[in-house]
């Protein structure tokens, strides 16, 4: 049996419709302590599906192609036919902008489209609205096909369904910032008092109502940017495209704006494209990153699944300079607790984990009541009372905190115990599993997440 | 033979004298169409600047180089319209000034569509441009040859001779500011999705503007010079003044002439072109501009809070 991090320890296991589950159940409440350890591979399938909340498909785009040529037929049948970028645009003389990109952005994502300069990050984000026509392939939004729609039905598209916010603000120099704000209500043709009132809403969400008569330049870079976004929401329409909206401010304002984007998501759960050459902001919003690279989608995952598997030099580039520490949490490298010993002794009645080195003591509800040590498991195991034994000698972090922030309170000698919002135990945590975690190179090595796409 | 003297000269001035008689003949209901609301309107005007009273115009136009420009601008607008008072040409100065302002109006109201035209089709420009380059080649003279044929002498066939001239640089800077907008913005009306006539209205023109108004400086100018031009197919206006002097060699009735010319040239230079660089480097909205010329003040005030909100 594998045994992860060198503990072996008596997990629980809270995936109650699992028939493990309940055969571990039967099994604990069949005698007092019993000892059970239980394989990783549970454990692995239950961190992928919480870390990964896909409700529902909002945009799904198949095949997309996008040929910058007068006709691109030639040019479709030679990438059809294996051709890369470089031979289309010596034979044809046509710039390949995408080539046969698919993918899904889940609804309430930011999901991140990520490349460099000319690997047509844009040139995709400009397909969805279609400031960019595609030249074939699909794109679904809430399984309506954009690309084939007339011109009519696109505005309309364009007026509820999708905003954006530009890397260079894109604001009217010669109306005011709330003017500016109730702009796509007025093409909509929103009743002036109504569309005024929604601005004044939207202004005071990204605060800046105080500055609602004032034009556009008396406003410093972020504050613009400020007004781009309440433009970009104040349509109330549910996707977002920001197409480098951060790039052109400066480094503090950016965080700031970064924080700021997140702090709105939680409010208004939008699902948002947000097209970046920056891989630290890609990391820092993304609930999804695509990366870009000629045109063509190399890699797409969570962060942690790409910094973990970049899979190509290409990827594993920008991987190479991420702190580790900051991008992945507790839940990401603990060892989950699987199987359950209940036990009814005096004062404690409750589950508790045990190893060899450390366990844990819970109530009914999961709550750490206490850890017990290697020595004490002996004795509680030939009947000494658990009330005497357990000690609150431990740390409890929770399993949403970065491993910079582990590290931090991480004390030699003391167990670490990694506990969800509701304060119930589920796993435990061990110096080697942090340290293992910071220093993994970006090499291509095996993933305990699982992979999704590529 | 290889004297140009000995060719074969075709008779080119005789086939378009033929050309321009039979367009003469046949097609006289088209000029008197053209001609017809172009007399309405300049007769409109020459009245109403001649019925001002002298004072009444100093004063309305210094109000207006102070509301367009700058108040220096408006004291320098006064002393020269006095000082042309003064030196006895003020009716024709009027007349000189009416030409013009027929002049501006048409060429907005012709000028500005047909380079909205052009900067929205490539075609159209590929066929306008050669036109409008050929206008801005031929001297202001030519101009008079086929005007003189085709709609007579006096001062309405002058004034359809200044607008002829004037009209290139407007439909010109209308067409290139707005193809000089910048792509972002573009996108973002298209983005928040505006149709062709919203975007016309709410970006392409407003940030046109600056560029527009530069475009009408030149045509004031244009129509300035021209005005004078014409008063040798018989237009009246201070042209006439100087080339009566000339003609009886009276130097100092001819100055008289050239000095109100160049005093009310500066003076329209100086107004329009303060406009197309608005005072506080903010672009004005189209409406503002427009109502601006008219000196309605107060438009585009935030609706539900107070002009006066205090700055943060």
């Amino acid at each position: 049996m594998p045994l992860r991090g060198g503990f072996p320890v008596l997990m629980r296991n809270d995936r109650r419709n699992s028939p493990l589950h309940h055969r571990k159940t039967d099994h604990a409440l069949s005698s007092l302590v019993s000892l059970a350890i239980s394989a990783a591979g549970p454990a692995r399938d239950q961190a992928r599906t919480r870390w990964e909340p896909i409700v529902t498909e909002c945009l799904k785009i198949e095949n997309l192609y996008k040929i910058f040529a007068k006709s691109p037929q030639q040019a479709m049948q030679m990438l059809a036919a294996g051709s890369n970028k470089e031979e289309v645009l010596a034979k044809t003389g046509a710039v390949v902008g995408l080539n046969n990109v698919s993918l899904s952005v889940p609804a309430g994502a930011i999901y991140m489209i990520m490349g460099l300069s000319g690997s047509g990050k844009s040139t995709l984000a400009r397909c969805i609205n279609r400031l960019n026509e595609p030249s074939s392939g699909k794109i679904l939004l809430d399984g309506e096909d954009i690309v084939g729609l007339d011109e009519e039905r696109l505005r309309e598209i364009r007026r509820t369904r999708i905003s954006m916010v530009f890397q260079h603000f894109a604001l009217l120099p010669n109306k005011r910032v709330i003017e500016n704000t109730e702009f796509g209500l007025k093409l909509r043709g929103v009743p002036l008092q109504e569309r005024r009132r929604r601005a004044e809403e939207v202004l005071s969400v990204v605060g800046l109502s105080r500055w609602a008569f004032h034009f556009p330049h008396e406003l410093s870079g972020g504050m613009r940017q400020r007004v781009g976004l309440a433009r970009a929401l104040a349509t109330d329409a549910d996707v977002l495209i920001m197409d480098e909206a951060f790039s052109a401010l400066d480094p503090l304002i950016r965080t700031e704006m970064q924080d700021e984007l997140l702090r709105l998501q939680r409010t208004f759960k939008k699902t948002i494209l947000f097209i970046t050459h920056d891989f630290q902001e890609a990391l820092k919003l993304g609930t999804r990153i695509a990366i870009m690279s000629e045109g063509e989608l190399v890699r797409e995952g969570t962060p942690q699944q790409i910094v973990l598997e970049p899979k190509s030099d290409y990827v594993a580039a920008f991987t190479r300079e991420i702190d580790r520490s900051r991008l992945f949490d507790a839940r990401s490298v603990m060892t989950a607790a699987h199987a359950v010993t209940r036990m009814q002794d005096g004062g404690v009645a409750g589950k508790f984990l045990v190893s060899g080195e450390a366990a844990f003591v819970v109530d009914s509800d999961d709550r750490i009541l206490g850890a017990l040590s290697a020595v004490d498991q002996l004795k509680a195991n030939s009947g000494t009372s658990l009330n005497s034994l357990i000690s609150s000698d431990y740390i409890a972090v929770p399993a949403s905190a970065k491993l910079v922030d582990v590290a931090r309170v991480y004390r030699t000698g003391q167990p670490m115990a990694v506990i969800d919002d509701s304060g119930k135990l589920i796993g435990t945590l061990a110096a080697e599993q942090i340290l293992s975690r910071i220093a993994a190179t970006s090499s291509p090595q095996p993933s305990s997440f699982g992979d999704q796409n590529v | 033979m290889f004297d140009a003297d000995d060719l074969y000269i075709f008779p080119v001035d005789v086939w378009i004298q033929d050309g321009v008689q039979w367009l003469a003949l046949n097609l006289r209901p088209i000029f008197l169409a053209i001609k017809w609301p172009v007399e309405t309107l300049l007769s409109f005007n020459d009245y109403v600047l001649h019925e001002i009273p002298f004072p009444v115009f100093v004063i309305l136009i210094a109000l207006l180089a102070y509301r367009l420009a700058s108040g220096g601008i408006a004291l320098f607008s006064a002393i020269a319209l006095i000082a042309i008072a003064f030196m006895g040409v003020w009716s024709e100065a009027m007349t000189t000034l009416s030409l013009i302002t027929t002049a501006i109006l048409i060429c907005a109201i012709i000028g500005v569509p047909v380079g909205i035209l052009c900067a929205r089709s490539d075609s159209v420009w590929n066929i306008v441009r050669p036109v409008l380059d050929v206008m801005q080649t031929t001297p202001t003279f030519v101009y008079l040859v086929p005007v003189v044929m085709l709609f007579g002498v006096g001062t309405v066939p002058g004034e359809v001779a200044v607008v002829t001239a004037a009209a290139p640089p407007l439909i010109r800077f209308t067409n290139i500011g707005i193809r000089m907008v910048e792509k972002e913005m573009v996108e973002a009306g298209l983005a928040f999705g505006a149709n062709n006539r919203q975007l016309l209205w709410e970006i392409q023109l407003p940030l046109a503007i600056p560029t527009i108004l530069g475009g009408l400086n030149q045509t004031v100018l244009t129509a300035m010079v021209m005005s004078v031009v014409v008063a040798m197919i018989g237009a009246e206006g201070l042209g006439l003044v100087v080339l009566q002097g000339l003609g009886r060699l009276d130097v100092g009735r001819a100055a008289v002439g050239g000095i109100a010319i160049v005093l009310l040239a500066m003076m329209l230079d100086r107004i329009t072109q303060k406009m197309a660089q608005p005072k506080d480097q903010k672009a004005k909205s189209l409406l503002r501009n427009l109502l601006g010329l008219l000196q309605i003040g107060g438009v585009g005030e935030p609706l539900s809070t107070p002009p006066g909100r205090p700055a943060a």
